[in-house]
Order: C-alpha cells, then structure tokens, then sequence
C-alpha cells in the first residue's frame, strides 16, 4: 500500500487505514478492546452462575442455560469471549513464531477450531432454550 | 543467518522484578491459560445439551482434584485478567501511568485476584466437596 506515512492533503482516515505489519490498521486493536468492554459484566455473571453450580445437576444447568436469561447471555458471551480469545492468542503468536508459515497455519487453525467452537455452544444453548 | 555469537540486549534474567513487570507478563500468561479454558468451557456447555449419561460422566471428571486445580487456576487467571484488563482499557485513554498510579493500581490488580479467588474457593475447600 502506498497509503504508509502522513501526509498533509490526505484525511486522517487515509493516514490510519492499513497500517501495521499485516495491514489491517487498527481494526484488530480496536476489536480487542470492544470485546474486553462487552466482557466485563458478563463474565462476572458467567462466573457468578457457574460457581453457583458447582456440582449441579444435568436439570439445573440446562434450567439456566435454557432462561432468557442465561440463553441469551451466553449467546453473546461464548462467541464475544472466543474472538477476544483469538485475537490475543494471535499477538502471542505474531511476537513468538517467526516461521510464516507455522505463524499462518496456527492462527488459522484457531480461527476454525474457535468458529466451531462458538457454532456448537451457540446451538447448544439453543437447544437447550427451545428444547430441542 | 549468521551462527556468530553476536551480543543480545538485556533479557528478562538481567532485571530486578518489580510489580510493572510482574503485571504485564503475567497479562499475556493468564490470557493464553485462560484461552485453553474455553475449551473446558465448551464442552461442558456442550455436554449441558447432550441427551443421556454424558453429561454426568464430564461433571465427575470436573470432580477430579486434578480438574478442580485446573479450575482454581483458571479462577485466578480470570480475575487477575479481569483486574488488570481495566487497567489497559483506562491505559488506552491515557489513564492511570503516573509511575505511582501504575504501582498502586498493579498491587491492586494482583490483590483484587488473590480475594476474589479465596472468596470463590474458601466454601468449597471448607465445604469439602464442590
């Protein structure tokens, strides 16, 4: 890209767009820190309800997962918690693999295992919440 | 590349440790450990949905002292994460890196983990089953 670098007749969009190592500009950071934001009240609620059952019955999870409640948070947590996941096992691997194609193969490896991860938990409370 | 021994910048081992550095290697630690927790994590969900004897069989593995170590990690991973989390999100608005703030603010991070962990777990140690 020959975007790189300020330039004074260009809008601050342009000057920002695609930088870094992988072109994405500052897309990935940004992602990082929205998915953190959105985290923050439901994982403490994650974490308040799963030590409430510990040691719960089959039926107790799934009255849980299967409220409005519950479904609907763990829609929006599993997947959010996964992404945020992703994103900073990525930086991990970026700073220590410096073979490009192990660097390649592992972050895309992560992302397929992570969106069959996210699909499977999401059907699952589904099921679960329609009784399926 | 070239196999000479050339001299390398100071690494870790050279420093005295000090809380700045303890907070911040242990960010990147807890997230990867904790990153290894989803899949726990999604099983057990998983297995929450399943139809017969399965989901029992995952709750008695859970039960295994070696699971419930795991967990108490994973507890003080997730808080210590939590804590030190908002530290960087108040960092990205230019928040918080008056060299004593930046002190505080990591013991408390470390102490708010170590509480909340003891606050999760002291019933079920006490309680002797989970």
């Amino acid at each position: 890209m020959s975007m790189r670098g300020w330039h004074p007749k260009r809008s601050h969009r342009k000057n920002v767009s695609y930088l870094g190592a992988a072109g994405e500009g500052s897309g990935h950071w940004w992602l990082q820190r929205l998915t953190a934001l959105i985290m923050i009240p439901l994982a403490l609620w994650f974490v308040y309800s799963i030590v409430s059952l510990a040691g719960a019955s089959q039926a107790d999870v799934q009255a849980w997962m299967g409220s409005l409640l519950g479904s609907t948070l763990l829609v929006i947590l599993v997947p959010t918690l996964l992404l945020h996941s992703a994103l900073g096992l990525q930086v991990v691997i970026e700073d220590y693999v410096h073979s490009e194609w192990l660097k390649f193969g592992s972050i895309l490896l992560i992302r397929f295992a992570y969106l069959l991860m996210a699909v499977g938990v999401v059907i699952a409370v589904l099921r679960v919440a329609f009784g399926g | 590349m070239s196999t000479t021994e050339r001299p390398l910048s100071p690494h870790l081992q050279v420093y005295r440790w000090r809380i700045s550095m303890f907070t911040s290697i242990m960010h990147r630690a807890s997230g990867a450990f904790l990153s290894l927790g989803t899949l726990v994590l999604t099983w057990f969900l998983i297995a929450a949905a399943t139809e017969g004897d399965y989901f029992s069989y995952v709750s008695d593995l859970l039960a295994h002292p070696i699971a419930q170590l795991l967990l108490f990690g994973w507890t003080l991973a997730f808080f210590y994460h939590l804590a030190n989390g908002v530290r960087h999100l108040f960092w990205d608005i230019g928040k918080g890196f008056e060299k004593a703030t930046y002190r505080t603010t990591g013991w408390l991070a470390v102490a708010f983990a170590v509480v909340m962990t003891v606050v999760v777990w002291y019933p079920v140690v006490m309680g002797g089953a989970a």
